[in-house]
This record gives structure tokens, sequence and C-alpha cells, in this order.
């Protein structure tokens, strides 16, 4: 049984140590939060902006860091006219600071504990929770079999393209399908992630992987649709639905 | 514009997170009106109408409602028939 | 072109017309707050009902006599609870004035029930005397379904969560019994103006 996740309780204050642009709308903040109670590989925080006049949005992120990394690491993808995503990936600068709260969410965590083994099925920015689990799992030595199914559009919309290059081991692979790249030096999986895909990257229903879906609410509930008609328990997978824009805060980034 | 999308529970996990000592998306609740059981993460959770509601994946009925004023909140679990709490295993 | 009469306003002025209620700030857009998933409702299938406690229907209409009945075009503001406003708005309706009359009853209150289950309750003579609408045209267009299209109830004196989208009917009742909201917090009647948002308030 896993152990209950204490309450979140205030908000500490982030300082933006360093961004490192993923892809042409997604940054990864790396951030000081003095007093992070540490996370499990999954959940996720909220964080709060607040104006000079007191106005103050707030919208959650999935973490991006593993449990004991360095930094708190959050990625996130800008939305044209979210309110929150284009402050975070084009106004803030190392040395400023925003609020967050966390970790958030029991549910959607994977723990080197479980024997494995594990699909992860990542739509767009869906993927930002499991390169914490893939972290994680590398960084504890886990040899529970991790495989990361990961469709993007284009090429160019993959985050994270070479370090979960870098990641793929013994026990962990990483699949990548592009749903709508054109260019010729894409020699890779074309198309959208179906139940021949699933079926072929993951494991055989009485092997009862552990499977986690995270993106798009339309995405996810497709995926976990045919990995039920697959055969799969429903209890042995988890989801964690984006809204249309990405984030999982209320519509609109 | 688009029909907004329902999040699910996950995203309800930080405000509920504020009320319970436990975390209660890994909850698996059982719906008062078609008896659907269901991990609170699972449900399908509306965030922006004046308060936050959880609903049936299978029938949609609201199971949770949440709403929040500066210094108080409201909660009616009426849509839960059982909520059932994993435990850790203890003496 | 008629003579205007300088300072003459009409006897269905809205309270507080033109000016902002306590708490709130104005928005241009129309902001969609949805607390479950729009109602895909045929209109062949759909109709109108006002109802007594027991469920025994006074009165119907189908889609077809709903639009045949006398409508107004009004122009009001709109504040919802969670502090936006929205002057100006331009609807077309029913009068609840109209639905009601030759309706007999002693009932003091009213529920008004909508398609996916929610309700809102209200004191019955908030419903008349030209202080409510059952509204299906909104900016001179058919109301959408994100905005409660076929039809919504239109109560612009009290916060916006009373104007209860998708509407199906009035319940008449002698009782009071709070609606989806009302009974979780927010407050039984609701009024911008002392701005009645939560219990206790």
């Amino acid at each position: 049984m896993p152990a209950p996740t204490p309450a979140p309780a205030r908000w500490l204050v982030a300082t933006v140590a360093e961004t490192v642009p993923e892809t042409a709308r997604a940054v990864t903040l790396r951030l000081d939060v003095p007093g992070w109670p540490g996370h499990r590989a999954g959940q996720h925080l909220d964080v709060r902006l607040t104006a000079e006049d007191g106005y103050s949005a707030q919208r959650s992120y999935s973490i991006a860091s593993p449990p004991g990394a360095e930094r708190l690491e959050l990625t996130v993808e800008r939305i044209d006219d979210g309110e929150v995503s284009p402050y975070l990936t084009t106004v803030a600068d190392v040395g400023d600071q925003f609020e967050v709260r966390g970790p958030i969410g029991g549910w959607f965590v994977w723990d080197p504990a479980d024997p494995g083994p594990v699909l992860l099925v990542a739509g767009g920015s869906g993927v930002v929770p499991f390169r914490a689990m893939l972290r994680h799992h590398a960084a504890t030595g886990s040899t529970a079999a991790m495989h990361l199914l990961y469709s993007a559009r284009t090429r160019a919309d993959v985050i994270y393209r070479r370090e979960l290059e870098e990641l793929a081991g013994p026990h962990r692979a990483v699949t990548l399908t592009l749903t709508r790249e054109t260019g010729p030096g894409w020699t890779g999986r074309r198309g959208r992630v179906d139940a021949d895909l699933l079926a072929e990257v993951g494991w055989p229903p009485e092997v009862q992987p552990r499977c986690y879906v995270c993106g798009p609410t339309p995405f996810v509930e497709a995926v976990a649709r045919a990995l039920v008609d697959l055969g799969h328990a429903p209890a042995r997978i988890r989801t964690e639905r984006f809204g249309p824009t990405g984030s999982a805060g209320p519509t609109g980034g | 514009m688009d029909t907004p999308t329902p999040l699910d529970g996950n995203a309800a996990a930080g405000a509920l997170g504020e009320l319970f000592a436990f975390d209660i998306t890994a909850a698996v609740a059982t719906c008062a009106a078609c008896r659907d059981p269901r991990p609170v993460a699972e449900l399908r959770a509306w965030l922006d109408a004046p308060g936050l509601v959880l609903r049936c994946a299978s029938c949609d009925a609201a199971e949770v409602r949440l709403v929040r004023a500066g210094d108080r909140a409201w909660l009616d679990l009426r849509g839960i028939q059982a909520l059932e709490i994993g435990l850790p295993a203890g003496p | 072109m008629a003579v205007v009469s300088r300072g003459f306003q009409g006897r269905r002025r809205q309270p507080g017309a033109g000016l902002v209620p306590p708490g709130q700030y104005l928005v241009d857009d129309f902001p969609v707050l949805s607390a479950g998933p729009t109602p895909e409702v045929p209109l062949e299938r759909w109709d109108l009902t006002v109802v007594d406690e027991s469920g025994a229907v006074l009165a119907r209409w189908d889609w077809e006599a709903f639009l045949a009945l006398p409508a107004e075009d009004v122009t009001v503001d709109i504040h919802c609870v969670t502090r936006w406003s929205k002057l100006g708005t331009r609807w077309r309706g029913v009068s609840v004035d109209t639905l009601l009359d030759g309706i007999d009853t002693d009932a003091e209150f009213a529920v008004a029930f909508c398609d996916g289950g929610y309700t809102t309750n209200l004191p019955l003579t908030d419903l008349l005397d030209g202080r409510a609408w059952v509204a299906y045209g909104y900016e001179g267009e058919a109301l959408e379904p994100e905005h409660g299209g076929p039809a919504r109830l239109l109560v612009p004196h009290l916060y916006f969560w009373k104007s209860a989208k998708w509407l199906r009917g009035l319940q008449l009742r002698a009782e009071d019994e709070p609606g989806f909201w009302e009974s979780v917090g927010y407050h039984n009647y609701g009024d911008p103006w002392r701005e009645q948002r939560y219990w206790g308030d």
C-alpha cells in the first residue's frame, strides 16, 4: 500500500536559477525553492504569479525533475493567449521569483519499489512527468522495465529529445512517433498512438504492466480506451489529463 | 470557441489537498448515482465554474462539489456513496 | 421618430443599471464557466415545463410553441459571482410573466431545473414583474450551447449563477429548496448590490 502523501502546505518562494529552451514553445525552468519538502516522480505543483496590484493567477505544472535533483524543474509550454505560460516562458529570467505549492497528487506517481514493467504513453507536453519518472528510474538504478511511448507533432516539437536518447538503457526504452512530420529526414515512426502501436511497444495484459497515460484529454481518453480494449485492466492504467492547452490548470495557459 | 474539456481529479488535488489530511485523489469513490467505483483522480474535473465539481466518469453525476471563499470552504460529497481510503499497513 | 422625454427611464429598469456592483470588474468578452459537460438536446426532443412540487405539469411548450410566444429584446447588465460584470448585454427571450400567466399557484418559491442536472432556487416574486426571462437569443444570434442554448433563464438582478443554463423548466414550490450551488456555500438569494456571494454574507 503506498504511503499517504502529506497534504500540500504553504506557498513557497521559487527563484529562477536557470532557463533552458527545450523547443520553440517550451522552456524548462530550474528553480531554487528553500523549504521544498521533496516529491515523488509524477507529482505536480501549483505556480502562483502575483502582479503589483495584487492580482494573481495560478496554474498547475508537472514537476519535470526527479526526487532528489539539485533543483526543482518545471517545463512549461507557451500558450499564445495564456495568462501564465507566456510569463514563465518569455519573461521570467534568472533571479525572478514566483510562488509554488506542492507536491500535489498521490495517484499519478511511480516509485522504484514498483517492480514494473511500466508503459508510459505521452502526448505532447504530457511527457513532462515521465521525464521525472525516467530520471528517477535511472538515478535509483531500478531494473524495472520502463518504456516511454511519446507522440509529438513534428521533430521540432519533441521535448527533451537528446536527453531521452541518453536515458535509454537496458531497462529503459523510448519510442517516438510523430503525427505531422513531413520532412524526409525523419526515419522514425509516424502516425498516432493506436492499439497496434501500444501492443507492439507495451506488454501483453497477462504481464500486468502498469500503464501511465498523460497528455491532452482527447489523447488520454483514446489511449486509455485502446489499452482497455487490448485487455489491460483499468486498475492498471493511471491517467493524467492536461487541458487542450497542455496545462493542468483552469482552461487557458 | 471550443467546448471546455474537463480535466481529471489530478487537477483538483491541490484544492482538495488543502482540506484533507490524506491524498484523496488516490481514494476510490463509489458514485451514489450509478455505483461506478473509480479513484478520485479519474473523475472528470470542472474547475472554472463558481466552484470545483468532480463528476462520475461513467454517468456525469456530480460526486464532489467544493466552493472556496476567502476564509471558508464548503464541501459536498453527497454524490459519493462511499470513499475507500488506503492506509499504510500498521501494527 | 417619437419625441424622447428627457429623464424617462421606464418601469423595467434594472437596479443599478450601468453601474458595477461592489467587488466586480468589467469584462469585454463573455467568459464561459462550466460545471459540467455541455448538454446536447435535439430541438425535437426539447421542451420547457412548469411543474408543481409533485411533478404535475402545469404548462408545457415544445420548441415551436415556445418560439411562438411573445418575446422581448432586453438589454441588461450581468454580474457573475466570480467577479466579472458585463454591461449592456442584449438578449431575446420570453418573459417569465408570460410563461406563468394563467397558472394559479400559491407557491412562493421556484426551482429552475436544467439538462445536466443543474438547479437553482429563487423566490417566485424574483421571477415576476419583468425581472426574468427564458432567453434564446444573445446579441442578435441564437444562444450558443456553451452559453446555455437552446434556452437559459435570465435573472439579471441576481448573480449570474441564478441565470441557469440549459433550462428545461421551473418547479413551483411552497417551500424553498437550495439548488446546486446554494446547497454548498453560495448565498441562497444572491443580490450583487449587497454582495451576497456566500452563506452568511
